[in-house]
């Protein structure tokens, strides 16, 4: 049957305490349903890094469980209705395991990274703690969301994975000038775009001569050739070691 | 001043000149009246309004008339039933609401108890709707009893219980009023419930008949099954079917086996899941049956709401039966025999190869849920899902709303365990830009497309279509608009502000036609300014 699926269904919650014991289970589960946006290993990627000591949504299991079984409203984590507490246990037994591996090391130095970042002046278009630019990801807490391979890439190759919210749509009014900036909403017959300038446009999409989704571009210049390998290690390290005010 | 106290007496005066809604008037349906008495609006499914006001040329008028918001909020599916002044609507969990349609002011309201605590296993806390007889509306609850109400004040008259909600039955479903007695489906698909449809005496719940969808021992059918795995094949009957009263014979869609996506242990065609059932609606003794998806292991329920036409086919008159499918094929049937006449695919599918000379999938190799994910089109919930098509008699165009959206699909080992999920599996849809929606309309007799309008994502609106020549339809954005029946293209919208999950309607107040639809969590009624 299933009507209107992830975010608003399902039967009882997931009620175990202890980690399921099968963890191979886990871990299959994990990869075909989570790993698409949390990465094999929990390292992060469009969603947030799972291989650390304590998530912040999700103190124990039954939070965890729960979590996976109705997903996060107004989040693009969806909820898992079709798992049976069974598998859901498997799977948080699973990612709570993974927080007690090893910490990821990072090469590089934090605070020479941190320097990089100044002399770069990455806070034209990032935000820190409040400080800095709202055009781009705010990266408070971004240690904390990605693993630092995802901001290797992204600082090599930003057009690889352009995350939610940073599309850029290229538009041509019927009058005026053309307009080129993210896409901030869109429905069916608008689209809400905020320029390079970081200026809010609106426009009809019948009121469009051109409206294009510019897939795979960005705003984000690549750093592969600006910095070299320490430096981009410490950037690296820097933004790894940026976890969000407490 | 003058103006609102004669539409006042006017609606008093049909009120007192019904009261009661008769199975003839049922039969009529009264449309063109300004009513909407049946779940479809008609008893042969068309979701469509006769009247004609509102056209091409001034529907870029047409404005807000009136918003009811829901006390409770919730994920509003109702579909509203309108007859003499009055707009019964449901709001979930467990409420029925009258409104005044002049002015959306609430008449009464009833709300059964506990509803937020039921059993909904695979489905929201919904409800899609009430049917109304006599002067009694009739409410299926998620705790699966049927409840009856006096039309006038919403006091509870009987109920009956229809299921065990312990068990995972519930129900979601309008229910459908015949002569004298109220048919009733159920949720539990993903349970593990074995499905069944009931009638009920409309004076006093006393159960008629109940035809299960699963055949039991001994029965045709139940060699479809293996072992004992009838008694845990699901079936359910949770969206409201149509009926032919010239044949006697009640149309019903049926939904998907269990476990859902874990198709080894159920061997066979698994009669009669995911498939449409005709009815002789005297005793619920079977006529004939069609399965879209034989041995459905992607829950492609076959509950959408079919359309009974009657049109020359091939050179000959003939009553069909049609259907955009969840399964992504629009079929043509014979609704007397139920014979297969035509079907093509009217959406993305990548598990057959087309349909043979039965109507039966032929299947490509490859396309079944697996541990690892196996992406397929259409997903989980279909090219098209419970939302109503719609039929207009004036272009003699099926419009329906598509889900253009794969899926991985999940199989998993699964055992049954008495009012738990049973479905064996899942899938992980593409989502974002990698998906769309569009509103199609289709040549009735052949199912290809004269048109189609985009929509951003894929959506859970349905279709109305008026003889004013317009389609309107909804998105998951919010957008409430209406297209040119003829061409498809945009003439008016606007923004609700709320996710549209819902079937719009058509009725008239004093003579001048609304349209109205649930979006997010209220209801909104459309139409053009009173003084033009």
């Amino acid at each position: 049957m299933l009507a209107i699926a992830m975010l608003f269904c399902v039967a009882g919650l997931a009620g175990a305490e202890e980690d399921s014991a099968d963890n191979s289970q886990g871990r299959r589960l994990y990869d075909a349903h989570c790993a698409i946006c949390h990465s094999i290993g929990g390292t992060g990627g469009r969603g947030p890094r799972l291989d650390v000591p304590k998530l912040r949504r999700a103190s124990n299991s039954r939070a965890l469980g729960s979590l996976i079984r109705f997903g996060i409203q107004g989040s693009e984590m969806p909820g898992a209705w079709s798992l049976s507490d069974d598998d859901v246990d498997a799977i948080s037994g699973y990612v709570l395991e993974l927080g007690q591996r090893e910490p990821e090391v990072t090469p590089g130095d934090a605070d020479r990274g941190k320097a990089i970042y100044a002399a770069q002046d990455c806070a034209a278009c990032h935000m820190i703690n409040g400080f800095g630019s709202s055009l781009g990801p705010d990266l408070s807490d971004i240690g904390l969301r990605r693993s630092a391979a995802y901001l290797r890439t992204e600082l090599v190759r930003p057009g690889a994975a352009v995350p939610q919210g940073f599309m850029m749509i290229y538009a041509v009014p019927e009058k005026g000038d053309p307009v080129e900036g993210m896409r901030e909403n869109e429905d069916s017959f608008s689209v809400q775009i905020r320029d390079v300038e970081n200026r809010f446009h609106s426009f009809r999409k019948a009121d469009l001569k051109t409206f294009r989704k510019q897939r795979g571009k960005t705003l984000m210049p690549s750093y592969g050739q600006k910095l070299d390998g320490t430096e981009m290690d410490d950037l690296i390290a820097y933004l790894a070691s940026l976890q969000g005010e407490e | 001043m003058r103006l609102l106290l004669g539409s006042v007496l006017v609606v008093a005066f049909a009120f007192s000149a019904h009261a009661q809604v008769s199975y003839d008037r049922l039969l009529d349906g009264e449309l063109d009246e300004g009513h909407w008495l049946t779940y479809s609006g008609n008893y042969a499914g068309y979701r469509h309004s006769p009247l004609d006001d509102i056209t091409a040329e001034n529907v870029s008028d047409l404005r807000v008339e009136w918003i009811y918001q829901l006390e409770d909020g919730g994920h509003v599916e109702t579909s509203p039933i309108v007859v003499d002044g009055v707009m019964y609507i449901t709001e979930p969990p467990g409420t029925v609401s009258a409104l005044d349609i002049q002015t959306g002011r609430r008449l009464w309201r009833w709300t059964r108890p506990d509803q937020d605590r039921t059993k909904t296993i695979g489905f929201p806390k919904v409800n899609r709707g009430v049917a109304v007889l006599g002067d009694t509306v009739y409410v299926g609850t998620l705790d699966c009893h049927l409840v009856a109400l006096d039309a006038r004040n919403g006091a509870k008259r009987w109920e009956t219980q229809v299921g065990e909600n312990r068990t995972g039955h519930s129900i979601t479903v309008a229910p459908l009023a015949l002569d004298g007695k109220i048919i009733v489906g159920v949720s539990g698909g993903e349970a593990g419930i074995r499905g069944y449809l009931d009638a009920y005496d409309a004076n006093n719940g006393e159960r008629l008949w109940r035809f299960y969808t699963i055949p039991g021992p001994g029965e045709p059918g139940n060699d479809t099954w293996g072992g004992d795995t009838w008694k845990t094949g699901a079936g359910p009957t949770w969206i409201t079917g149509v009926f032919d009263p010239e044949l006697n014979t009640l149309y019903w869609g049926v939904g998907n086996p269990g476990p859902d996506w874990n198709g080894d242990v159920r061997p066979g065609d698994n009669l009669y899941t995911s498939s449409v059932v005709a009815l002789n609606p005297d005793d619920g003794s079977l006529k004939w049956h069609f399965q879209y998806t034989p041995h459905d292991t992607h829950d492609w329920d076959a509950n959408q709401v079919p359309i009974l036409i009657d049109v020359e086919y091939e050179g000959t008159p003939r009553k069909l039966l049609t259907t955009a499918n969840r399964n992504g094929f629009y079929y043509v049937l014979d609704r007397v025999t139920g014979e297969f006449l035509h079907g093509t695919p009217y959406a993305k599918q990548t598990w057959a190869e087309g349909l043979d000379d039965n109507g039966r999938p032929i299947l490509i190799p490859g396309k079944e849920p697996t541990e690892e994910g196996n992406l397929v089109w259409p997903s989980l919930q279909g090219a098209t899902n419970w939302f109503s098509p719609s039929y207009s008699p004036v272009s003699n165009l099926f419009y329906v709303s598509v889900r253009e959206m794969g899926a991985y699909y999940f199989k998993s080992d699964v055992e049954y365990e008495e009012g738990k999920p049973f479905m064996g599996g899942g899938e992980r849809a593409l989502r974002g830009d990698d998906a769309f929606g569009a509103l199609r309309a289709l040549d009735v007799l052949t199912g290809e497309r004269k048109w189609e309008f985009r929509l951003q994502s894929p959506p859970w609106s349905g279709v109305l279509s008026t003889a004013g020549g317009l389609v309107f339809g909804g998105s998951m954005e919010g957008n409430f608009y209406a297209l040119d029946a003829e061409s498809g293209e945009p003439l008016w919208d606007i923004q609700t502000g709320g996710a549209i999950a819902a079937n719009p309607i058509g009725f008239g107040v004093d003579g001048r036609q609304h349209v109205a639809i649930a979006a997010g969590s209220a209801i909104f009624t459309f139409a053009l300014p009173l003084h033009r």
